[in-house]
């Protein structure tokens, strides 16, 4: 998928200013994050877990390259294929020509945000292949030709009357909206048959098990379970990170992930993989291929600060928590990720170039850093970025700053640097703004606080300092 | 924290950081934070000297402005012994949780910016911690509501605490804010650098206070009244947007002054 990133503040307005999309977002809130809170607290050792979480996490990723290793082996132990790639437009490369080689005329697919990176599903509609989306939410978004909109619910932008349309070529506005399970049953129907004719699927993988070679698939349609049991050729794609030592700690992930994803205490299917169909077993696929990607992830990876974000296991959480992704939605954010983890990565895998604006998205309010199973410190990454492209490096394209901005912080550092200074700066902005000011506040400012009053009252400057109102007040006293 | 533990340790004397935005635009928090203080018995130092503690320059990403006056705050307050006191969870934050990797590169700076987080303290958690949440007993009739500034409440910890405090003052209706814990939008530069989604945030949160009914919204940072009490005068509301430290000084003074002060 290309990055759209440097649209971002465009796009933003756009979603603030449509009605519907306000309205049909603020699921996350009142589903999702409620949700999360509801099966945290029935969850007597929830903190003990999300601690155990990031320490898998940690040492997973800091033990990378044996546990890929490991899982190599044990996927090909099992009889499956290990195909590592550099990036998307590798992994979709391959992808492409094992279809071609097996004569492949229909792919199904389940969710999977690695793909997305890929831009798989259009790629191998390019090239010939019936692609569908199996996910329901998957599966309306490509009808829309949109992209997801959230990590796990990729259509929640979108209103019932919106699924409909897509759904029903007869539907029309003002016609009875149907409920969910009416549309549910509308996609079930078209997709059935689909299922049925399919010899190839592309999955995703929520963990892969390095000790055994099995990847776990965390889905509540039964979609995913299909997708790995009818076709002849399974494909699961992966980031590298998304690896867990042992079983054990897939059962502790397992918890944490679909908690904080939904709410739920297990997902209506958990779905183990353990490679291709064995001699003696009556279903599953001929052959089974694994794609591991790094895409940039080999940055993050080489990167001490922004090291952790590879602990993501893409539960969403953080989206749903947070103040602006609720506000701008998932397609300002411009790539793959959205939310406050799209803000943290994006930048490094597509480039700050574009996509500084990301990491300056946010009031620091730190919900993410809250709502994360595995502890990920969202703001503190956000900040390292904002340093980036403030004060980064112009080789590395980091910095992105102006001439203009950087003046205005040498200006402030020098207010700031003695008192005397402080205080005469103060006096300044008070006179300054005080033609401007009634009963204390000001309706219009100039710049650099013109943007505070497009929309709110700023307060005045006070005449008079604290220091000189204390020092009054203890001259008064004693 | 149980009263009986922390009697004993209950300080007398404290350094107050006004932080440049109280210093600047709302001196009167800054006023009402050592009359809380005084009444609670502990007399007030105030350093002539101090500015910033840096946080606007390093939230905006330039930290080489930021260092010079972080370390000046820590030259500045580590001359002075015992706790320092500030009415903002977000500086306290930044001192307690930010320095270390603003100085990331001198261990030594750092190892001294650690020292004086560890007496830094925000108002609502010095009391609570040191005096407990009924140590203010103050009046203040009509009905309020709280917000839970992000900083103090996930940096600090400081959650239930100013609602404790709150209600304990006579003639107070407090009624909880739906969404209490969700962010203004204030988030410093932020506000000013893409207002239009700082505002949508905010729009969601003056719409809860407004369903809330509240004459007096408190919060606990200068930055976050500003913003909620801004969007309110724009909307044409009358509601009251106050810091709670003047919430406590003016319930303090309310209440009769033959009561003997602790």
């Amino acid at each position: 998928m290309k990055p759209l990133t440097v649209n971002f503040r465009s796009k933003a307005a756009l979603t603030l200013a449509d009605a519907q999309i306000q309205q049909s977002i603020e699921h996350v809130y009142t589903g999702f994050f409620k949700g999360r809170l509801t099966a945290a607290g029935d969850t007597p050792d929830w903190e003990d877990l999300r601690t155990k979480g990031k320490a898998i996490k940690d040492h997973t990723i800091a033990h990378l390259d044996y546990y890929l290793g490991l899982l190599t082996d044990n996927v090909e132990k099992n009889g499956g294929s290990v195909f590592f790639a550099d990036d998307a437009e590798e992994a979709r490369q391959h992808i492409i020509d094992l279809a071609h080689k097996r004569k492949i005329k229909t792919v199904i697919k389940s969710k999977s945000m690695v793909s997305e990176e890929m831009g798989l599903a259009e790629a191998m509609t390019d090239e010939g292949f019936e692609t569908v989306e199996t996910d329901l939410g998957e599966y309306i978004i490509q009808l829309a030709n949109e992209t997801p909109y959230h990590l796990i619910a990729p259509a929640v932008h979108k209103s019932r009357a919106d699924v409909a349309k897509l759904l029903d070529d007869d539907y029309k506005d003002g016609d009875r909206v149907p409920d969910a399970t009416e549309l549910t049953m509308m996609a079930r129907k078209k997709l059935r048959c689909v299922f049925e004719r399919a010899d190839m699927s592309v999955t995703g993988v929520n963990f892969a098990v390095a000790e055994s070679g099995s990847i776990a698939l965390v889905t509540n349609e039964g979609n995913g379970r299909m997708s790995t049991t009818v076709p002849r050729v399974h494909v699961a794609v992966m980031g590298m990170e998304k690896i867990v030592p042992s079983i054990q700690d897939l059962s502790t992930m397992l918890r944490i992930l679909i908690r904080s994803a939904t709410g739920q205490r297990i997902s209506t299917y958990v779905t183990m993989v353990n490679g291709k169909r064995k001699p003696d077993e009556e279903e599953g696929p001929e052959e089974f291929h694994l794609v591991i990607m790094n895409n940039g992830r080999q940055k993050l990876l080489e990167d001490a600060q922004m090291r952790e974000s590879l602990n993501c296991i893409r539960c969403g959480a953080c989206l749903n928590a947070c103040p602006v992704y609720r506000k701008v939605g998932g397609h300002a954010y411009g790539w793959v990720y959205p939310g406050p983890i799209g803000a943290i990565v994006t930048p490094v895998l597509t480039g700050l170039k574009d996509a500084g604006n990301l990491p300056s998205a946010s009031s620091l309010c730190g919900a993410c850093h809250d709502a994360c199973p595995v502890k990920i410190n969202i703001p503190k990454m956000l900040l390292e970025l904002r340093y980036r492209t403030a004060e980064g490096s112009t080789a590395k394209e980091e910095r992105t700053s102006s001439a203009k901005e950087r003046g205005i912080w040498k200006a402030w550092r020098m207010g700031m640097m003695g008192r005397k200074r402080f205080d005469i700066g103060s006096r300044i902005a008070s006179i300054a703004l005080k033609p401007l000011s009634r009963n204390g506040w000001l309706k219009k400012a100039p710049p650099p606080l013109s943007g505070w009053t497009s929309t709110r009252d700023f307060p005045a400057i006070s005449a008079s300092s604290l220091k000189s109102i204390l020092k009054k007040r203890s001259g008064g006293s004693k | 924290m149980p009263e009986n533990t922390t009697a004993t340790l209950r300080p007398d004397r404290v350094t107050l950081f006004a932080s440049c935005m109280v210093d600047q635009l709302a001196p009167n928090v800054g006023e009402s934070t050592v009359e809380v203080l005084e009444y609670l018995g502990v007399s007030v130092d105030f350093l002539n000297d101090q500015t910033c503690c840096g946080q606007p320059a390093f939230n905006s990403g330039f930290r080489s402005e930021a260092y010079p006056v972080a370390e000046r705050f820590i030259d500045l307050f580590e001359k002075v012994k015992g706790p320092i006191v500030v009415p903002s969870g977000s500086c306290a934050a930044m001192v307690r949780n930010y320095y270390g990797d603003l100085f990331r590169d001198n261990k030594e700076l750092a190892d001294r910016a650690k020292r004086v987080g560890e007496r830094l303290f925000e108002l609502t958690e010095f009391v609570s911690r040191f005096f407990g949440t009924d140590a203010i007993s103050g009046k203040r009739v009509g009905a309020a509501t709280y917000h839970k500034c992000c900083h103090l409440l996930r940096e600090i910890g400081v959650d239930e605490q100013p609602v404790e405090m709150l209600t304990n003052i006579e003639g107070l209706e407090y009624s909880p804010l739906e969404r209490a814990d969700v962010c203004c939008g204030f988030g410093g530069a932020f506000s000013v650098k893409m207002p239009d989604i700082s505002s949508a945030i905010l729009d969601e949160k003056l719409d809860f206070i407004e369903a809330n009914g509240s004459s007096t919204v408190v919060a606990a940072d200068t930055g976050c009244v500003y913003q909620m009490q801004g969007g309110l005068r724009r909307r044409g509301s009358d509601v009251q947007v106050v810091h709670i430290a003047q919430v406590l000084a003016e319930s303090i003074r309310n209440s009769s002054t033959s009561e003997a002060k602790r």
